[in-house]
């Protein structure tokens, strides 16, 4: 019997494991160099450096991308300043169609960009195709539609004198993007800085530079030239430069907290507001009742702890603490280490992967010395704790086990974000012991509630320090929801039509219909 | 900025360096002039040190100078050393590119945290219990 490649998607072999990029068969191209996009056309850097891009799949240098300077970084400024006029008198209709158009070229490229973004990110496949790329979609249409149904406010002063409230563009802004969602992160930023009517300069993550060069090939015919830059390099260098320069008028970052402050100090040396997400150390709480029954909802909760292991957990709103009712802990965790059990690690190109490789050889190492920690501290190793080492060309990968660690709240584990599939769990007595425990962070990014009592949630929603509380969900994120910190967590919202508020200027005009003289002078 | 720290006689250096990290100190002061530490938290690649040109990074009043490394200061955020005082930080050198706004730890090389829980009698001595009954 003659076995034939009808039946398998293509650029797949014949197990349903995607090709590498860059190999012969593979849907996606690799070019030996890439370098920045800057108003419409590809630049190369001014000093000529490139550095070299590594897949965490495999730890091998696969391509190479501009390392890029200051002189760059402003090259990319003057494309978006000589763009910002036109853009922002580009009709609304006109920018929702923009919009739309990138929407639909992403949607026409899922699977090329699906699996791009796996091997840039060492991310299983099965969620850039389910996730990553549909809600970066997604997220495009959201702001084409809040840009349309956005409206100015006017007010009746008096009879004679209407204040007149207009959205005005703030003209060019600075992005910085994380490496954690190459891909999704850029568009929540992207899309409503460009609905707004702006246009940005972009710097991708120093490990994650690549995804979005090829998201720039497929819409670098569709968006206008100027209005999306790209420039990639070391954050020290290019990073500071984008952040620091007084021609921008807004800077979003998502990252680490010192470099959040530093985005900070910069913004008030320039004047300029800024968006800063820094991540948290998010709570997963499960009360007694949601084992009282052996059903859907039960599965669903066990889901819901295991899906700290989503990402390979580098998540900012990993549910990295289960703090899980004393009375059920024994039965509860039982159940859930049999379903972690279950998580296969492997290719991440391979469509039944559920984790894959962590994101650089440094996470790696934060993890393990996190889990060292641990154990210093007294923590139990529940199951994992130790690299994982896979066979053949994924040898010199970037895996770790599903690590699940049992301790109290006072641990380090518990109170930094790890940034990898390490669970921290850990028991309360009762409601106001779980707000206690749950609230006993520095951050305030996400939380996550399960119940099957609606009042305890609601209670309990409330009574969280955090900028969304999950209720018998976890790791949704719908555009029109919106998604931001209390406490460091950070400080701005995103992912919500507020942020067209947020990317906009606000111009008053106080206009007088009267025609008598106000009689001063 | 509180500190430096007033602590107490004998007592065991909160931040420590790696010979690694010495080395990659001192060339980095040699080839940029003085340098400052900040150990930072949260998103991806919080818990690694953050290495500035001195003064880059301007410090709050509500920062804890922890000590230094090859001379250069190294602070942490007062509520994050709360958290982070039970635990020795030992600065060392890593494979790769530092992410962030970090100088790199030379080429290639970026800086990176690791932690010793202090043992129960340098805890007495930190916590100034050393003797009392």
């Amino acid at each position: 019997m003659t076995v034939t490649n009808e039946t398998t998607t293509p650029g797949t072999t014949a197990d349903g494991t995607f090709v590498a990029p860059g190999q012969p068969g593979s849907v996606v191209e690799v070019k030996p160099r890439y370098e920045n996009f800057i108003g419409g056309h590809w630049v190369a850097p001014v000093q000529g450096k490139y550095m070299k891009n590594i897949s965490p799949v495999t730890g091998q240098v696969f391509t190479e991308v501009a390392r890029s300077t200051a002189e760059d970084v402003d090259l990319a400024l003057d494309a978006a300043h000589a763009a910002k006029d036109a853009w922002g008198e580009t009709s609304l209709p006109e920018r929702a169609a923009v919009l739309n158009a990138i929407a639909d070229a992403i949607e026409a490229n899922l699977t090329m960009l699906a699996v791009a973004e796996s091997w840039e990110n060492g991310k299983p496949v099965r969620e850039t195709l389910a996730a990553d790329i549909p809600l970066a979609v997604d997220h495009f249409r959201y702001f084409a539609g809040a840009t349309r149904s956005l409206e100015g406010r006017s007010t009746e002063i008096d009879k004679d004198t209407v204040a007149y409230h207009f959205h005005e563009p703030l003209g060019v802004v600075g992005q910085i993007i994380p490496f954690n969602f190459p891909l999704l992160m850029a568009a929540w930023k992207i899309a409503p800085a460009l609905a707004a009517g702006n246009c940005t300069v972009v710097k991708p993550a120093s490990p994650t530079p690549w995804s979005i060069l090829k998201l720039a090939e497929v819409i670098q015919d569709i968006v206008p030239p100027g209005v999306i830059n790209i420039v990639t390099g070391p954050g020290g260098e290019i990073g500071k430069a984008l952040a620091s320069s007084p021609r921008i008028a807004k800077i979003g970052f998502t990252g680490e907290t010192t470099t959040g402050r530093l985005i900070m100090q910069y913004a008030a040396e320039n004047l300029i507001p800024s968006t800063v997400e820094l991540g948290g150390k998010s709570p997963n709480i499960f009360f007694a009742d949601v084992m009282d029954r052996d059903d859907d909802f039960l599965d669903k909760a066990i889901e819901g702890l295991v899906l700290y292991a989503f990402n390979k957990g580098e998540v900012c709103t990993c549910p990295s603490r289960a703090l899980i009712e004393a009375s059920v802990y024994d039965r509860f965790m039982a159940r859930c280490l049999d379903r972690i059990r279950k998580i296969t690690q492997g290719n991440p190109l391979d469509p039944t992967t559920m984790i894959g490789a962590q994101n650089s050889a440094q996470q790696l190492e934060k993890i393990a010395g996190y889990v060292d920690i641990g154990r210093q501290e007294g923590a139990e190793v529940l199951i994992g704790g130790a690299r994982t080492t896979l066979d053949g060309e994924l040898e010199g990968g970037y895996y770790y086990e599903p690590t699940v660690l049992k301790g109290h709240n006072g641990m380090r584990v518990f109170q930094e974000e790890i940034f990898g599939p390490v669970l921290a769990v850990t028991t309360f007595t009762d409601e106001a012991d779980a707000v206690r425990i749950a609230n006993d962070s520095l951050y305030g990014l996400g939380a996550g509630v399960w119940t099957r009592n609606g009042n305890l949630a609601y209670r309990m929603g409330r009574a969280i320090k955090a900028g969304r509380v999950w209720t018998n969900c976890y790791h949704l994120y719908p555009a029109g929801a919106a998604f931001g910190g209390h406490k460091i967590s950070g400080v701005g919202r995103e992912n919500h039509q507020m942020m067209l508020e947020h990317y906009s200027q606000t111009k008053n005009l106080l206009v007088s219909y009267s025609t008598t003289p106000l009689g001063f002078f | 900025m509180d500190g430096p720290r007033d602590e107490p006689q004998g007592a065991p250096a909160r931040v420590v360096a790696t010979p690694a990290a010495l080395e990659a100190v001192a060339k980095v002061v040699a080839e940029r002039g003085p340098i400052m530490f900040f150990q930072s938290g949260g998103c991806c690649d919080g818990s690694l040190p953050m290495c500035f040109v001195d003064g880059e990074f301007v410090v709050g009043s509500h920062d804890v100078l922890m000590g230094d490394i090859g001379g250069c200061p190294f602070y942490i955020d007062a509520r994050q050393f709360e958290l982070w005082k039970h635990t020795q930080l030992i600065v060392d050198v890593g494979a790769g590119e530092p992410e962030g706004f970090s100088l790199a730890a030379g080429e290639d090389q970026h800086f990176i945290t690791r932690s010793k829980v202090f043992t129960p009698a340098e805890r007495s001595v930190l916590e100034g219990r050393a003797g009392s009954p």
